[in-house]
């Protein structure tokens, strides 16, 4: 008998449907993949496992029990527990604290802190993860951040655990870790629901994947049924698609970025940038990889002006722009991807034709004499929209109403469509699905034959190895080492993420 | 020297029992400027009482339970409306001070004798020279004082207090773990008023024994600074509420000690600590996360 079953599970917002009849069963022990592009109803339907919403139809049974669960609460008391994509703790409190935070096992009233420290190393030391109980949860790494929240998960007797793309923020070291880590999980009899983007992880360590398109279960199969990575994608997408980004020798020309000796120490005095020089030619694309927070963000607001350099230069296109104003230095044909499209990107509260000339809306033909012309730049989001394939019914819609990848296409279309001579592009394809990511990355090397000079800004490292034509590899706001893309190696570079020199042997760690 | 320690502790109590409210539901992410409003009406609400009842403590009673009434109004806009907080607190100072005016008309006529909050000595530690006049305070000042380890205890110790201080920082995470986000924001608000309450009952009733129209005059604000100055834990609210007493008291003293310096620049000092405290000079006290946020499920 299968262990959980998802049983003709249909869930409806308003007009839109999410889950569309879907069924399918999970095995105990087993890692199972669910796949699916963005908006395929993977997360509706885990919400609805999690108990943060109620399906419109159908029944979930986990092992041989119809579930009634209508809070996370409930599921977390039926064994069920979720790591999310972005981490569940409280940043400010201790180890501890988060793991009891909820978990009331040990006396309704007090904490008993001490009986839960004794569980809890107790449970860190049987699964190789130590962890000091009194840490603040804000001084781990990412890495250990992900291990407590499935520490988290074990302390409550979680029996099934999903992970929602749990290698998004890992190094590959990281990642090989974490794997380790799951297998002695379904050893001890623990059931895994993974979700991913990633392709190569579902063939390396799951058992079985169910495949989400349009809310219905389009492929249910195991593994060892499967010929590859393209059968999966194809699956997903519901088409064939490329999975390889084509892309011809690159042919540079004079540097358009140029950043010499870059130093910022940020206001509580960490020293962000060490010291960085980096050039970025027209016609080629600069990839930088690094695990995030190790500078990447810093970097790239001292290029566009939004933070001040301690020392250093920036010229871009042979003007020196350190320490301009933003609006100075993109007047300089810079074009910007941002990594946080809510934060910077884009206006939720405005309509999409408004965003789409957030940045040349004093300028003609956008405005007269400064009145907007609201005809021309609706005419223009439409073509945008069109050509990037954004999803709206209209472009006056309000552009926080879209989907996250939609959003993300039509800032992506916004940016590129100004010709720009430098592109600096982060995480551009962060929280996409396969044919979007594809689609952009191609749109990006066609930059680049055009002429640009691309700085690609990436966690991913399968990205930045296929798209760069020379490899930067940031951490600890130092450069590591800056590598050709003919000889980049994933385990050199997963090194040197994690701050190791492999020179002469023995390992540097700064 | 035993005059002054009188009326810094004096000063400081209000302050302490406003402050051990208003650690709860700061510390879960309400910032409630209110507060000044809500320790007006309890200073109306418990003359009213002590002259209806003929007993302070049952003034005192009163005044909670009117001020908690009173709190419902802001919880219910801030958390159920998801109106600004700033707004609805500008909101409820400017109606208290109206409906606190309009009552004591109404209420009293001329000047009434109430019941006050007599002090009650200690045997024996009341005798200490210079520092029994400690012992010789009311009640609710000890009532307050014994409260702030067991609102410490709360805080740390227990799972109330986690969850009040995770709904703060992150609300989010707190909903995943089955907690209920604004009934908590709820129930801070409530004790907030409850305490809010006895505070302006105490300044009325302990210190004055009658009403005046505006007498909170910006000790509610003081409340909110000794919180972020007593960097959001009960122990170091009542360290600030005894700096802002004896700031106070000593104020008091420099009026009268004819020093030269015009006395509207020490009646000052109070104001000047709370407004550098309000504005983050204070080095090592964060204000929660999602202080001032309102949460919508998804």
């Amino acid at each position: 008998m299968a262990y959980l079953e998802f049983k003709n599970i249909t869930k409806v917002f308003g007009s839109v449907v999410a889950n569309s009849d879907v069924s399918f069963t999970v095995e105990k022990g087993h890692i199972h993949a669910l796949l699916g592009e963005n908006g395929a109803g993977k997360s509706t339907l885990m919400n609805i496992l999690y108990g943060l919403s109620s399906p419109t139809n159908g029944e979930i049974f986990l092992d041989g029990k119809k579930l009634r669960i209508k809070s996370p609460g409930q599921a977390i008391a039926a064994g069920i527990g979720m790591v999310h994509q972005h981490f569940m703790l409280v940043p400010t409190l201790s180890v501890i604290e988060n793991v009891m935070l909820g978990y009331k096992e040990f006396g309704k009233f007090s904490l008993n802190l001490k009986q839960a420290v004794r569980r809890f190393t107790g449970l860190a030391e049987k699964y190789g993860m130590p962890l000091d109980p009194y840490e603040i949860v804000g001084n781990l790494s990412i890495g250990q951040q992900q291990r407590l929240e499935i520490l988290k998960a074990l302390f409550r007797n979680s029996r099934l655990l999903i992970l929602d793309e749990p290698t998004a923020v890992l190094t590959p070291q990281e990642t090989n870790k974490l794997f380790e880590l799951l297998h002695k999980l379904t050893e001890n009899g623990l059931t895994i629901i993974f979700i991913t983007h990633k392709l190569g992880e579902v063939m390396d360590i799951c058992d079985r994947c169910t495949v989400l398109r349009n809310g219905r279960v389009a492929a249910n199969l195991s593994i060892s049924e499967i010929s590859g990575h393209e059968e999966l994608a194809a699956l997903m997408v519901g088409k064939h698609i490329d999975l390889v980004t084509h892309k011809r020798e690159a042919a540079p020309g004079d540097p358009v970025l140029m950043v010499n000796g870059l130093r910022y120490t940020d206001k509580q005095g960490v020293a962000r940038l060490k010291d960085i020089d980096l050039s970025v030619r027209a016609g080629e694309i600069v990839g930088v990889a690094g695990v995030d927070g190790n500078g990447q963000s810093e970097l790239v607001k001292c290029i566009l002006g939004l933070l001040k350099p301690d020392a250093g230069s920036v010229t871009v296109d042979g003007s020196d722009v350190t320490g301009k104003r933003p609006k100075e230095v993109l007047g300089h044909g810079v074009a910007h991807i941002p990594e946080d499209r809510y934060k910077m990107a884009m206006v939720k509260e405005l309509t999409i034709s408004e965003n789409m000339i957030l940045m040349s809306y004093d300028k003609a033909p956008f405005s007269k004499h400064g009145v907007l012309d609201r005809k021309t730049i609706d005419g223009y989001s439409e073509e945008i929209c069109k050509q990037y394939e954004v999803k709206t019914p209209s472009v006056k819609e309000l552009a926080g109403r879209l989907s996250g990848g939609n959003q993300q296409k039509f800032v992506v279309g916004r940016e590129l469509d100004r010709k720009a001579k430098l592109i600096i592009a982060v995480y551009p394809d962060r929280g996409l699905d396969i044919g979007t990511t594809k689609y952009i990355q191609s749109r990006l090397v066609e930059e680049r034959d055009r002429g640009a000079a691309v700085l690609l800004l990436s966690t991913e490292l399968d990205e930045i190895m296929e798209l760069s034509d020379t490899i930067l590899v940031l951490h600890d706001g130092h450069i590591m080492a800056q590598i050709p893309q003919k000889e980049a190696k994933r385990e050199t570079i997963g090194l040197l993420m994690a701050g190791v020199r492999n020179d002469e042997g023995k390992g540097e760690n700064e | 020297m035993e005059g002054f320690l009188s009326s810094a502790i004096r000063m400081a109590t209000p302050l302490l029992i406003a402050g051990l409210g208003l650690v709860f539901s700061a510390s879960a992410g309400i910032v409630n400027i209110g507060t000044e409003g809500f320790m007006l009406l309890g200073a109306l609400m418990g003359c009213a009482g002590s002259y209806w009842t003929g007993s302070a403590f049952l003034g005192a009673l009163i005044a909670m339970v009117s001020t908690m009434l009173f709190s419902a109004v802001f919880a219910f806009f801030v958390l159920n409306m998801r109106a600004d907080q700033t707004v609805v607190g500008a909101a409820i100072n400017i109606f208290a001070s109206g409906l606190t005016i309009t009552l004591n008309r109404i209420i009293f006529k001329g000047v009434p004798v109430l019941a006050a909050y007599d002090p009650v000595d200690i045997p024996l530690l009341s005798e200490i020279p210079v520092i029994g006049v400690l012992f010789r305070q009311s009640v609710v000042c000890y009532l307050a004082f014994l409260a702030v380890p067991l609102a410490w205890y709360v805080m740390k110790k227990t799972h109330i207090g986690l969850e009040v201080r995770s709904v703060g920082e992150n609300p989010r995470a707190s909903d995943t773990l089955g907690i209920d986000v604004n009934g908590t924001r709820w129930w801070t608000i409530l004790l907030s008023g409850l305490f809010s309450g006895l505070a302006g009952s105490y300044m009325s009733l302990g210190q004055l024994s009658f009403f005046t129209e505006g007498m909170v005059s910006g000790k509610g604000f003081m409340a909110l600074a000794v919180v972020v100055l007593g960097c959001y834990s009960p122990l170091g609210v009542l360290g600030a509420s005894l700096v802002f007493g004896a700031g106070m008291a000593l104020q008091f003293r420099l009026q009268a000690a004819n020093t030269g310096i015009p006395y509207q620049i020490i009646t000052m000092l109070p104001y000047l600590i709370t407004l550098l405290a309000v504005c983050g000079f204070v080095r090592g006290s964060r204000s929660p996360a999602a202080s001032g946020v309102p949460y919508t499920k998804e």
